[in-house]
Formats: structure tokens, C-alpha cells, sequence
């Protein structure tokens, strides 16, 4: 029934994509687990869990796609949504822990029993659970987006209005998250996970099929993006990005409509803070910080907004280079690195990486076109321009 | 026979000191002398007492002989003597002893014969001819409340002449008499309401301690003096919060008020202006610096050097960025948004290149360090002169926006550029300008943070959000809005605190502003208009 649409939804490029990801899931963790060390293809551990972060960036950075891509929502605060997914997975790994902590308290975490702190607050409770932890890595990211959202879009603010109060949101919640009596340990944020779905976390198959996890997630939200994107609510997404008071004036209801992809867009955000935590190990309130949200920004604009696959591949290649330039000698110019890239990106690949090769692509096809015209009307139907 | 002997002496002695020094106590001055050599703490107390009191010229040098160890005894003789660096000195004459014996000890302290001799200290100063030196001994006298001191101060209060000091001595005063359970009722009333008048939490803390056992009167009266206190310290708590409110008021508005240039008149959305801040703030260190290795003389004047140094350093850079990145985004604000963010990394990273991750230290000037006090506040000569500062930039630059030809043609292009344009106006340069002075105002800005902020590479970080929120909620395009929008949002946030705490307080003033941007898209002080934006 919703197969139907969906599988319309996806073009060539859909297609590529998709065939990467199976093939991404299945090759990385079989070329981890089952190839000696000495094997030339073998991908080691570390290498899974680096590129398990990348995937769950590049998830972040299609939810961002979504709404500055096809509905001009500019977001500088989705980092939150990422980190509150992210303590939804953190507190549900606590709970794991159980008496294997320092204090080996069975109920509270440790940095409660060293606060003094009577008894597990109530929010703490269910999250023993995985399915109760489930639906509140999608819930409390969607419902912040909700309730925010339907104050900012119903009062119609926009643009850059937007983005600083989106900004001063995540930025209150870093400073709530560094208080210990917040409940979410403070500033050293949840980390030191022994188990998740009773396998060890640290455990060589773990990491791999925690990435194979983030991969498919990673395909499931771009497909499900592909859907909205393509579909007629998709198209009034892309009016509203344009003109945003003409899609009014023809009488729809802009707000409810960027009120919906705004909750979507955070839900696959929390999505992917929650695959994040278990492979990086820690969660903490600097993931609140503005400067990670507009990072997430720029990683979208150097693959090309309202591409999708540009959004993933962007996330890939500038964290690729993150990684590349932090950990070596040139360390001190990677922030000159970086914001070059956020200067030069705008004034000369205002589309992308993505976006400009379609633009390209396209003008190639016109003047293919156009050629094959020009050669129809002198009379050499099969005349073909050489490639 | 050696005993009888000394005795003798003593009382030879004494009798000479008596017709000598005279008039009042010399007898126990000498007595108070004689203490001093039994090695006994409970003796040493006495005797601070009774030479203290005893008015002698030499009471003076003996007490402080005493406090600094320097007071020796012969345990044969029963002599006092002060040693000094280059000799010794017979206590009870003043002059160079004659003979010194061998075997003299050192007449051993502990605290309470310490405190004892502040007190003596505090009562022998009462009457000092120096006006500063009664002063601090009356305010010695109220901290300790020693007993001690009640007969010198009733003679001080008697000759004082400066009101001032008067009033010090009686609250010194009153501050033994309540604890005095022999002192007539009346004067203790007295004393209370003295207290009662002086009205700050230390006479609150005095009136507290009022000893249980005293008369129902004299405890109610003390109790109403301390509800009329706490309720006059209420006030002052609130005026306290209320300045602390302006400083930080006029911190933001100084952070913000470049940015109600570049963001509200021009529009252009500056991620990169907390690093011009910045930039105004290593401007001032590296004036500093030259001037610590040039001419240390002129440090006083390092501020005023930085101010227009660091304008020009700041404007220069603006300018530059505004030629050479932000006339391409014109109408585009997020790409703007995101180019400058990029700016502001690439800045922050230069200055840690050239100047180091860690905090460098920009010094105080002389007439910007210290306090003085208004009734029961504080105020720091730094702060006060922020606020100066922050309003004669605000002043200036609403000067210079409404009375100069360049404000006009400021002004002119960005309510309508295609008409300025016509007009022979130059927009492009204009913008430029305009572009410059918000990122000099910046670093002037800068300058004045620098002095109470922490000096890093991460300087501007602190501000740019708090920065871009007094715009937005001032309302875009309107000085006066930043005004107060800066001022209300420093006031509320100091009236917060208390009750919630300084991080608790901060997320809800962000909250609340969250929430007011939904009822009010265009800040407090919105531009009227029919324009529909896209």
C-alpha cells in the first residue's frame, strides 16, 4: 500500500544510493568479522566505529536537508535534537549498568549515588527498558520540535528570527544539561555503558552490527524523505520555501505544514543521536553546543541542500576531513580549514557538490538536446555529439 | 636578700616614675609591667589591661614591644625590657637600659592575649591626634567589642570633634554596652539604637547576639531594631540588584550595540562580530604590553590609546570582510549567517595562532581599580565606568547616525537604496562604512569588556548569542530598543538570581525570550509597516 509510492519515489540516483548502503551494510561488518587482521581488505574496529559515527552524522545532516533543503527552515539548533536522543539512548544504557558501576548501586547510576541523591528521579523510570527508550528517543526530540515549532510557526516567525531563537533553544539547554541537579549527570553527561540489548557494547560484533543498525537507519530515513519530498505535501514544501506568503495566500496552511517536517526532520535527528552514543561511548552536554548545530549546517551546504544525497555525502566528506586534519600535524589549521569552507562554499557552490553536478548534468542534457534538435532538422537523425 | 633587695628598687623605682611621668596611673602602669614577668597568660592579660589604661607615655611602645615579641623580662629582677634592632631599652623609662642582664626571656603570647592586645592597641589609638588612625581604632573596637575599651572611648567620644569618627566611636561604643550586663539599662537602650541607626548586617549580627539574660525591655527593643533593620537591608538588597542589573545591562548593550548596526539597520546578519569584541580586547593587551615594555608611566592612559586603536583595528577588518565576502550575499541572510560563522572560526583560530590558547591579562588602570561604598552597597570603579562608557558610545553613535552627513547617507540607503542610489549616493561605500563602524564599535566595545572578562580567543563566543538576542528583542533597526532591551534584560536577570540561581536564572530570562519572540516577531519597539516579506 505505501510500498507503491515510495519505490515511485526513488529515481537513479535513489537507487545508487540505496545499493550502497546494502552493499555498505552488508561489506564493512563481514569484512570486519570474518577476514584475518592480515587480509588486505580487513577493516579494523576502530575504523567500524568511525565510520558508524559518520553514518549517524550523515542521518543528522539529512534531517537538516529536510527542512532548510526543501522547506527553507533554517535550523541552528538540531544539535539538540541529536543530543536529546542521544540521553534518551544514554539513560537507557545507565540503567544496563546495573551493579557494575563503582558504586555497584542496582538502581541509580553513579554520579546519583555520589550527588546524594535519595532515589532514581521520576523521569529516570522505564528506561530500564529498550522499547519504553525507543519511543522516547523519537518522542522527547519530536515533541520539543512540536511544541516549539507551533509556537514559532503560528506566530510566523522566520528566517533568521528563526535560527537565533533555534540557536538560544539549544543553548539554554546546554546550560540546563551542565547542572548536576538536572539529573543527567552534570557536565561529565552519561558515558562508561557496559550493555545494550545484553550484548557488551565494547564487543567486536557489537560495533559492527551497531553500525550495520545506523546504515539501515540511514536508509530508512531517506527513503522515508524521498517520499515526503517527492510527494504533493513535498511540493508545497518547496512553494513555502520559495514564497512563503504566496503559499498562503493560495490558502494553505503553511505553518501546519512546516509544523510537520519540522517534528519529522527532529525525530530522525534523535534517531541518529541514539545509534551515536552506544558507538562513541559518551553523551554529554557539550553535544548541545550551538557551534556543533551549525556545523551540522555546513555539512549540508558543501554536499548541496535539497539534494538529500548530498546531505550524506557532505556529512561523510567533512567529517572524513575533520578526522583527517585533527589528528595529524595540521591540527591548528583545521578551524581555518572549516570556516574557510563555510566562506567559500557560499560564495562559489552555493548548490553543493551534489547540486552543482546536476546542475551541470542538466545543461549537458539541454545542449544534448538541443543538439540532437539542430542535427533532426539538417537531416542527421543519428548524429551524436562524442562523449 | 636578693629579693628584698629588687623589691626595693622597684619601689624606688616606681616612686621616681611617679614623680616623673606622673600624673594618673603610673603605679599601675608599673604594676601592668610587673605582670608581664610571671610567665603566667591569665598575668599577661592583666597587665595589657592595666598598661593600656594607665594613660603612661610609654604605655604605647610597651603594647606594641608586646605584640611583635619584641618585650623581654628579666625573671631575676622583674624587669621589662624592649629590644630593638640595635639595643635595649628599659620599658619603664624609655630610655637605653644601663645594664642588660644575661638571661632575658621573651614574654610568650597565645591568642587570647593577642586579642587582648589589639583591643589595647584599638583604645590607645582612640586618642591618637591622627584623625585616619581614631578611626580605624574605632572600628576595631566595634568588631572586637572588647570591655576593655570602654573608659578610653568615653573619654575619645568626650574630645572627639570630626562628626564622622564621633559616630564611629559611639557605635563602637554601643557595641560594648550590649553585651555589658552591668552597664545601666538606659545606655544599652541607647546603644541599640544607635545599632538600630547604623542598619547593616553587622549591627544586625551585634543586636543577635544580645545576651539571653537580658532585661524583656531591652530584648524587645532590640528585637524591633532588628526587624527595622532587616527590612531597610531588604531595600538596599534590591538597590544592589538593581545596579548590578544596570552593569550588566550596559555589558550587553555595549556587546549588542555594533551588532544593532550591522544586524538592525543594515540587516546582515554578523556571526563574526563577538570576534571583533575580541579582536577590541587583544587590542587593548597588546597597547598594554607595549606600554609595559616602553613606558610603564603611561599605563593609566593604556584604555584611551586602546579606544581609538581598537575602533580603527575592528573597522578596518569589518570593512575588509564586508568587501570582501558580504557584498556577494546581499539578500541571501542564512548564506550570510553561514559565512560569517565561518569568518568568526577563522578569526578565533588566527588570534590563538598568534597570541596563544590561553587567557592574557589586561590590567586594571589605577583610576578604574578599587570601590566605594553607598550606604549599603558597593560600587567598583570599573563597573561605574563601564556604564559611562556604554552610554557615551550610545550617545555618540546616535550622534553621529542623526547629526553627520555620513549618518544621513547611512540612513538614507538603508530605508531606500535604489532612491539614496539616485540621489548620488554611493551604497556600496555606504555599506561598507556602515559595515565598519558596527565592527569599530565592536572593538571598542572590547576594550571595556576586556577589563572585566577574560581575555581569550573565546571572548566574543560569550556574547554573540546574548548579543543578537537584545536585538531581536529591542527590535530590529531601533537604537533605542537595543537600549532597552539590554537594560531589562541585565535587570531581569539580576532579580532572577537570587531566587533561581545564575545558570537557573539565565535559561529562563532565554525561555522567556524564546517565548516573547513568538508574541512579538519584531522585537519590543517593531519598525510599523505594510510590507509583506516574501
Amino acid at each position: 500500500m505505501i510500498a507503491g509510492p515510495l519505490i515511485r519515489s526513488l529515481d537513479r540516483g535513489a537507487t545508487i544510493f540505496l545499493t550502497i548502503c546494502a552493499a555498505a551494510t552488508i561489506l564493512i561488518p563481514a569484512l570486519n568479522l570474518l577476514t584475518p587482521e592480515s587480509f588486505f581488505l580487513h577493516v579494523p574496529t576502530y575504523l567500524v566505529a568511525l565510520f558508524g559515527k559518520y553514518v549517524c552524522y550523515a542521518i543528522l545532516a539529512l534531517s537538516i536537508d529536510l527542512i532548510w533543503g526543501y522547506c527553507g527552515i533554517l535550523s541552528l539548533g538540531h544539535g539538540a535534537f541529536f543530543a536529546l536522543g542521544g540521553y534518551a539512548m544514554g539513560m537507557y544504557l545507565m540503567r544496563q549498568i546495573g551493579t557494575r558501576g563503582v558504586y555497584a548501586d542496582p538502581i541509580r547510576p553513579d554520579f546519583m549515588v555520589f550527588l546524594n541523591w535519595p532515589e532514581l528521579p521520576v523521569y529516570w523510570y522505564g528506561f530500564n527498558y529498550f522499547a519504553y527508550a525507543a519511543v522516547m528517543i523519537l518522542l522527547v526530540p519530536g515533541l520539543l520540535a512540536f511544541v516549539f515549532g507551533w509556537f514559532a510557526f503560528r506566530s510566523r516567525v522566520t528566517g533568521v528570527y528563526l535560527s537565533i531563537i533555534t540557536q538560544a533553544m539549544t543553548f539554554a539547554l546546554t546550560l540546563a544539561f551542565f547542572r548536576n541537579n538536572f539529573g543527567f549527570g552534570g557536565n561529565n553527561g552519561l558515558t562508561d555503558f557496559k550493555d545494550i540489548l545484553g550484548f557488551n557494547v565494547q564487543a567486536q560484533a557489537t560495533r559492527a552490527s551497531l553500525f550495520a543498525a545506523s546504515v539501515i537507519a540511514l536508509a530508512i530515513c531517506f527513503v522515508i524523505c524521498r517520499a515526503v519530498v517527492t510527494s504533493k505535501f513535498g511540493k508545497v514544501l518547496v512553494a513555502i520555501r520559495d514564497a512563503e506568503s504566496r503559499t498562503r495566500f493560495l490558502g494553505y496552511r503553511v505553518e501546519s505544514y512546516k509544523l510537520f517536517v519540522f517534528t519529522l526532520s527532529a525525530c530522525m535527528a534523535g534517531v541518529a543521536g541514539a545509534l551515536y552514543v552506544p558507538q562513541v561511548g559518551i553523551i554529554n552536554p557539550s553535544e548541545f553546543a550551538p557551534a556543533n548545530s551549525i556545523e551540522a549546517v555546513i555539512w549540508v551546504a558543501v554536499g548541496g541542500r535539497g539534494t538529500l544525497t548530498g546531505a550524506v555525502l557532505g556529512a561523510i566528506l567533512v567529517n572524513y576531513a575533520k578526522t583527517t586534519f585533527t589528528s595529524g600535524m595540521l591540527a591548528p589549521y583545521w578551524l581555518f580549514m572549516l570556516g574557510a569552507m563555510f566562506v567559500l562554499v557560499t560564495l562559489f557552490l552555493p548548490r553543493g557538490i551534489i547540486g552543482t553536478w546536476r546542475h551541470w548534468n542538466a545543461e549537458r542534457q539541454a545542449k544534448l538536446s538541443a543538439a540532437r534538435e539542430d542535427g533532426a532538422a539538417v537531416g542527421e537523425p543519428t548524429a551524436r555529439p562524442a562523449e | 636578700m636578693r629579693m628584698i633587695r629588687d623589691r626595693l628598687v622597684a619601689c624606688l623605682l616606681a616612686l621616681g616614675l611617679m614623680l616623673a611621668a606622673l600624673p594618673a596611673n603610673a603605679q599601675s602602669f608599673q604594676e601592668g609591667l610587673e605582670k608581664f614577668t610571671t610567665d603566667s597568660f591569665g598575668d599577661t592579660d592583666d597587665g595589657i589591661t592595666a598598661v593600656a589604661t594607665s594613660g603612661h607615655a610609654q604605655a604605647g611602645p610597651v603594647i606594641l614591644a608586646l605584640q611583635e615579641g619584641r618585650l623581654a623580662y628579666d625573671p631575676a629582677s622583674k624587669r621589662v625590657f624592649i629590644k630593638t634592632a640595635s639595643a635595649v631599652i628599659d620599658a619603664a623609662t624609655g630610655q637605653p637600659a644601663a645594664s642588660v642582664p644575661a638571661d632575658l626571656k621573651t614574654v610568650r603570647l597565645n591568642n587570647r592575649v593577642r586579642r587582648s592586645i589589639e583591643a589595647a592597641i584599638g583604645g590607645l589609638n582612640l586618642l591618637s591626634p591622627d584623625a585616619g588612625k581614631r578611626l580605624a581604632a574605632a572600628l576595631a573596637v566595634f568588631k572586637s567589642h572588647e570591655a576593655a575599651a570602654l573608659p578610653a572611648l568615653n573619654t575619645a567620644i568626650g574630645k572627639e570633634g570630626e562628626a564622622r569618627i564621633k559616630r564611629a566611636l559611639e557605635e563602637a561604643r554601643a557595641s560594648v554596652l550590649i553585651f555589658k550586663s552591668d552597664a545601666p539599662e538606659t545606655d544599652r537602650l541607647d546603644a541599640i539604637s544607635t545599632l538600630r541607626a547604623r542598619g547593616d548586617q553587622e549591627a544586625l549580627a551585634l543586636l543577635a547576639g544580645l545576651p539571653a539574660d537580658a532585661p524583656a525591655n531591652l530584648k524587645k527593643s532590640a528585637q524591633d531594631a532588628i526587624t527595622s533593620i532587616q527590612n531597610n537591608l531588604a531595600i538596599w538588597a534590591s538597590v544592589q540588584n538593581a545596579w548590578y542589573g544596570l552593569s550588566l545591562g550596559s555589558v550587553l548593550l555595549l556587546a549588542a550595540i555594533g551588532l544593532a548596526i550591522t544586524f538592525g539597520v543594515m540587516g546582515v546578519i554578523n556571526m563574526a562580530h563577538g570576534e571583533m569584541v575580541m579582536i577590541g580586547a587583544y587590542v587593548t593587551f597588546a597597547v598594554q604590553e607595549t606600554i609595559r615594555t616602553y613606558n610603564p608611566g603611561l599605563f593609566d592612559y593604556s584604555l584611551l590609546m586602546a579606544v581609538p586603536l581598537a575602533f580603527l583595528v575592528s573597522g578596518a577588518i569589518g570593512i575588509l570582510i564586508e568587501r570582501s565576502v558580504i557584498r556577494f550575499l546581499y539578500g541571501r541572510p542564512l548564506e550570510t549567517l553561514l559565512a560569517t560563522w565561518g569568518i568568526s572560526l577563522i578569526l578565533q583560530q588566527a588570534v590563538r595562532t598568534m597570541f596563544g590558547p590561553t587567557n592574557r591579562e589586561v590590567g586594571n588602570p589605577s583610576w578604574m581599580s578599587g570601590a566605594f561604598e553607598i550606604g549599603q552597597i558597593t560600587i567598583t570603579y570599573n563597573r561605574l565606568w563601564i556604564i559611562v562608557f556604554t552610554i557615551a558610545v550610545f550617545v555618540g553613535l546616535l550622534a553621529l547616525l542623526r547629526l553627520t552627513p555620513i549618518g544621513l547617507q547611512m540612513r538614507a540607503v538603508t530605508q531606500n537604496r535604489s532612491m539614496a542610489s539616485s540621489m548620488g549616493i554611493r551604497t556600496s561605500s555606504v555599506d561598507a562604512l556602515t559595515f565598519g563602524l558596527g565592527s569599530g564599535i565592536a572593538g571598542i566595545a572590547g576594550v571595556a569588556l576586556s577589563q572585566i572578562d577574560n581575555v581569550s580567543p573565546n571572548l566574543g563566543q560569550g556574547y554573540i548569542i546574548d548579543s543578537f538576542l537584545v536585538v531581536v528583542f529591542g527590535g530590529v533597526g531601533n537604537l533605542w530598543g537595543t537600549l532597552v532591551g539590554a537594560l531589562s534584560l541585565g535587570i531581569a536577570n539580576k532579580f532572577l538570581e537570587p531566587f533561581a540561581g545564575a545558570v537557573l536564572g539565565k535559561i529562563v530570562i532565554l525561555v522567556m525570550i524564546i517565548l516573547f519572540i513568538q508574541k512579538r516577531p519584531r522585537g519590543l519597539f517593531a519598525l510599523k509597516g505594510r510590507a509583506v516579506e516574501a
